[in-house]
């Protein structure tokens, strides 16, 4: 649909403009002039072309971050996009427990990253915390401290408590706008569950399930504060994510070289895959009707 | 005040949404815009609205150029198919809510509401909430905001199509009175003919986003200038045949031949569509009236029979061609009996190659 | 196909409903024939939809039966059924393509590959979908779609009857006129019970053999679209039934005339003092503008529609209707109306009441 044209309208932007510029562009800006320069000190610089990016490339402490990572996201997606359409068609339609179900089901929502962080981490521990001393009373040697298999499953655990929700209510606010004369219809075609599912609701919730993938697949590939405060990303570096990774790189050991040319990295990479979501769901909705 | 649209056209994203339009429409006047679905209805409404800016072209509003004024600027009321209500307000509100943003006087106020829930009978319901009320109540609420807000221009969008048959009989026979009195320019959307006639004033017909005629309505019902007008313009469709004009005879595909009377004879002859509307096939004649009666016969074979009780509506096969035909009373016929039928000659049209009018019966022009 | 009986059924939305004015659907015995077809009509909320959706099971009745061919169906769920429904808006499987959608209720019974390509290759030849049938569902026009759905309905032979919920609301008036020949020759040629919701009463009318309309939850006439309109059992029917509706206009009768603010007026039969409120019914069809010997009227306003007028009158304050038909002589001078006596009915308390004819 055609908007009216009205070029004075862009000066509204201009303070939010100079404000981005402040607050994101003049910092990339100095990350690209560390990503592309090497330092001593002092404020002196020495060219040093792609130098820092070649040595990230090829870097094998990056390439196990990254392999890491893509494994966290991939189980992540895999437990939560599923997880998330069951509890959506297995909510109530309407009425006092649909209301409920969405109170509950936003709280984990609202709470800070580094509060889920630190609840986790106290319900967790082996000595004081319910869960871990539940498990270890059971006899199962359960310690994330110490064991990378266990502190992957507590953080993976913790993730899907606290985003299943997101994926579990856009989906839910797909399937309600499913019109009752479908399901009829279906019925009465004797169509099974999965046929329901497959023909009807899916393709209806098909948009909202995109947007909700991309979600929460950016947000788990810069995952830092909830595996930070749980893991620190111990046991040795089992659980170091990239912008863990990252962060112990810039900070801890002040390669701020590297670390900005792997932070520039990991920027473009996750604007690729953004693109790639984008497209996908522009060409889908094209061939889809309005 | 007069809505003067010169040259409008609207292109989205490489698509002709509007073709250049040229359209005035005069203060105090009903304008009907008729059309199928997606024929561009909306789409015209929404850029006389100044919702949407014209590709091209300008738009008058008593002769001030206000193409690129916005609609928060114009005063401007349009009423939806969809009944659009507060929710929250009573209906007394939700009418005073327009005159409250005027900044009127609680008294002015009061008695405009009051006047024109009399006038939409709404008077009995002033107290209740849209949500509580009937389909067409809520309807009439939405229209009641529509005209105490005393718009110049108040565009209606197919406002009746959600009703049920009757609510809409009734609101349609009161809407051309009470707007009548009120002055604006009314502009309304249906994909109804009969709606059209119903309500009179100016028709526009559109198809593919072009107006292909604008005039009073019975004249471009009567008188359609093209065969795309004449199709748009007819429910049931009207009924088109090939024939060709050769001296004073009128020949059809099947062979048939009838004589051309003599209100064609200055038609170049050539080949014609022939148009004829579904009550201007008579069946109930006998030969013998038949051949008095001005009229064409033709042998048709019937495909569906329906009757309403006072009509009968017949669907007839003439060669490739499927026709509309309705008579008064019931006819004791079944379906693939062959019949006679005679075309009332004097209500024909004459479309020519290329779909523009060439003659129509004298009772027409 | 089956003879599908309803047997003192009412329906009530309420749970404790016991008072007359919780039920959305009073009680009701009617036995719709094999083959048959009808139409439900009546105004939004006068149950007409509730009834459909007892028929197909997808609304269990508080009380009394349905049976199909004698067999007691009422707890049976829509699947179990095997009935056909379609629709106020067209409910297609938009990632499938128009064939599979149509072929779908079969493969779902479990029929084999070739019968359901016959079926459905005859099916979409009859609604003329044969051309797209390849093409995906979504992105189809409004009225493609409601074919597929229509098709879908159809589709299987051995359904007990086919359900249509204001199947044709969203279809331009012009398209109205192919689908409607087309669902009576499917009709025709099928034979399915068809069962058939709206409230629109030309759609009713041309579509059944017998309309049954309905008002506030009961049933006030069921017949042949002829009598509905020549013989409305109640004022209600006059109304609503024509387009416009009938005219009423008060008046007492004496026996084979019915007086008209002093005037008498000529019925077609002879009425034994009915009492309470009486009215004479006529419709704006069988009303005649005449020079000299009728009632005298005051000529309001005229819509001209094309092929007739209908005029609107007053006759002593009532509102009266005249539709003229084009040709028909009609000018200034005619100030007075004649009705046909033969098509005059008598109402007393909004009931017709039988005349005896001499």
């Amino acid at each position: 649909m055609a908007k009216i044209q009205n070029n004075k309208a862009w000066l509204l932007v201009l303070p939010v403009l100079v404000l981005v510029a402040f607050s994101a562009v003049i910092p990339l800006m100095t990350v690209v002039n560390y990503a592309f320069n090497d330092t001593f000190g002092n404020n002196q610089f020495f060219w040093n072309g792609l130098g820092w990016f070649e040595e990230m490339v090829r870097s094998e402490r990056l390439h196990a971050a990254l392999g890491r990572q893509i494994l966290f996201s991939g189980i992540i997606l895999a437990i939560e996009v599923p997880l998330g359409i069951f509890i959506a068609l297995n909510m109530p339609k309407r009425g006092f427990w649909a209301s409920l179900c969405l109170v509950l089901m936003a709280l984990p929502l609202l709470i800070p990253f580094n509060v889920v962080g630190t609840i986790w981490q106290i319900f967790c521990r082996i000595d004081i915390g319910l869960l871990g001393r539940g498990m270890t009373a059971l006899g199962v040697d359960y310690n994330y401290t110490n064991d990378a298999f266990d502190a992957w499953v507590t953080l993976i655990v913790m993730d899907v408590w606290h985003w299943t929700s997101l994926v579990a209510l856009l989906c839910y606010a797909g399937l309600q706008s499913i019109p009752d004369a479908y399901y009829q219809a279906a019925r009465i075609d004797q169509a099974n569950r999965w046929d329901i599912f497959r023909y009807i609701e899916l393709p209806k919730m098909s948009g909202v399930l995109l947007i909700a993938v991309l979600l929460r697949f950016i947000d788990s590939f810069m995952i830092y504060t909830e595996p930070f405060v749980v893991t620190g990303g111990g046991p040795g570096n089992s659980t170091t994510f990239l912008s863990i990774d990252l962060v112990k790189m810039a900070i801890g050991q002040f390669d701020l070289g590297p670390a900005a040319a792997f932070s520039l990295m990991y920027f473009l990479v996750i604007l690729l895959i953004s693109w790639v979501f984008y497209t996908v769901m522009v060409t889908r909705d094209a061939g889809g009707d309005s | 005040m007069s809505l003067e649209l010169q040259g409008v056209s609207q292109v989205v994203d490489g698509q002709l949404h509007i073709a250049p339009t040229d359209l005035v429409l005069e203060k105090g006047t009903m304008n009907v815009l008729l059309g199928p679905t997606s024929s561009g209805k909306t789409s015209l409404m929404r850029l006389m609205a100044g919702l949407d800016k014209p590709s091209t072209g300008r738009i008058l509003s008593s002769g001030k150029d206000v193409t690129n004024q916005r609609v928060q600027l114009r005063n401007v009321a349009m009423v939806y198919q969809e009944f659009i209500n507060y929710p929250g307000m009573t209906v007394f509100d939700n009418i005073a809510s327009p005159l409250r943003l005027k900044g009127q006087s609680k008294a002015d106020i009061d008695r405009t509401v009051r006047t024109t829930a009399e006038m939409l009978k709404l008077t009995s319901i002033l107290h209740r909430r849209p949500l509580e009320l009937s389909g067409g109540q809520q309807q009439r609420c939405a229209l009641a905001r529509a005209l105490v807000k005393g718009a110049e221009l108040v565009l209606l969008d197919e406002p009746l199509a959600n009703l049920d048959y009757k609510l809409r009989e009734e609101l349609r026979a009161e809407i051309p009175r009470i707007f009548e009195q009120a002055g604006s320019i009314f502009v309304y959307a249906t994909t109804e003919p009969e709606e059209a006639l119903l309500l009179g004033g100016n028709t526009a017909t559109l198809w593919e986003g072009q107006v292909t005629q604008f005039g009073s309505t019975l004249s471009v019902y009567r008188h359609p200038e093209s065969l795309t007008t004449a199709r748009v313009f007819s429910d049931p469709p009207m009924n088109f045949i090939a024939v060709g004009k050769a001296a004073d005879a009128l020949s059809f595909n099947d062979g048939a031949t009838v004589h051309v009377h003599d209100q064609w004879a200055g038609l170049p002859d050539g080949k014609y569509t022939l148009g004829f509307r579904a009550h201007h096939i008579n069946i109930g004649l006998s030969e013998a009236v038949g051949s008095e009666f001005q009229a064409a016969q033709l042998r048709c074979t019937v495909v569906a029979i329906e009757a309403t009780g006072s009509e009968t509506f017949l669907r007839l096969r003439y060669g490739d061609a499927i026709w509309v035909a309705i008579t008064p009373g019931l006819k004791k016929m079944a379906v693939g009996d062959s019949v006679n039928v005679w075309l009332d000659v004097t209500q024909l049209y004459f479309f020519d190659e290329a779909g523009c009018l060439a003659s129509c019966g004298d009772s027409v022009v | 196909m089956a003879q599908i009986t309803l047997s003192n059924l009412a329906h009530t939305y309420a749970p404790s409903g016991e008072q007359e004015s919780d039920f959305a659907l009073k009680t009701l015995n009617h036995v719709w024939q094999e083959g048959g077809a009808y139409a439900l009509l009546g105004p939004s909320g006068c149950g007409k939809t509730t009834l459909l959706n007892i028929i197909s099971g997808l609304i269990m009745p508080s009380h009394g039966r349905v049976l199909f061919d004698g067999t007691d169906v009422t707890g049976l769920p829509a699947e179990k059924r095997n009935i056909a429904q379609v629709f106020q808006f067209p409910v297609v499987y938009d990632t499938m393509s128009v064939r599979e959608n149509l072929s779908f209720p079969l493969k779902n019974r479990g029929l084999a590959g070739a019968q359901i390509q016959a079926r459905v290759a005859l099916i979409a030849e009859m609604i003329g979908l044969e051309d797209i049938l390849d093409q995906k569902a979504r992105g189809l026009t409004t009225d493609a779609k409601q074919k597929i759905s229509l098709g879908r309905g159809m589709v299987r032979e051995s359904v007990n009857a086919i359900l249509l919920d204001e199947p044709l609301t969203v279809i331009d008036p012009q398209l109205k006129w192919e689908l409607r020949t087309q669902l009576k020759s499917l009709h025709r040629e099928l034979g399915h019970t068809m069962i058939y919701v709206t409230h629109d009463q030309v759609e009713a009318l041309t579509f059944a053999d017998t309309v049954v309309m309905m008002h506030e939850g009961r049933v006030l006439q069921m017949g042949t679209p002829e009598s509905l309109f020549e013989t409305p059992k109640h004022t209600f029917v006059g109304h609503f039934i024509g387009s416009p509706g009938m005219n009423f206009l008060d008046a007492s009768i004496e026996g084979n005339h019915a007086v008209i603010n002093g005037q008498p007026v000529p019925l077609g039969a002879n009425y034994r003092n009915p009492c309470g409120h009486t009215q004479i019914g006529i419709r704006p069809e069988y009303v005649q503008f005449t020079a000299d010997g009728g009632l005298p009227v005051v000529v309001r306003h005229i819509e001209d529609l094309g092929h007739r007028r209908i005029v609107h009158a007053e006759l002593e304050r009532s509102p009266i209707l005249v539709s003229v038909p084009e040709g028909c002589p009609f000018d200034s001078t005619m100030t007075q109306v004649r009705f046909i006596p033969e098509k005059i009915n008598v109402f007393t308390d909004s009931w017709r009441v039988e005349g005896e004819t001499f």
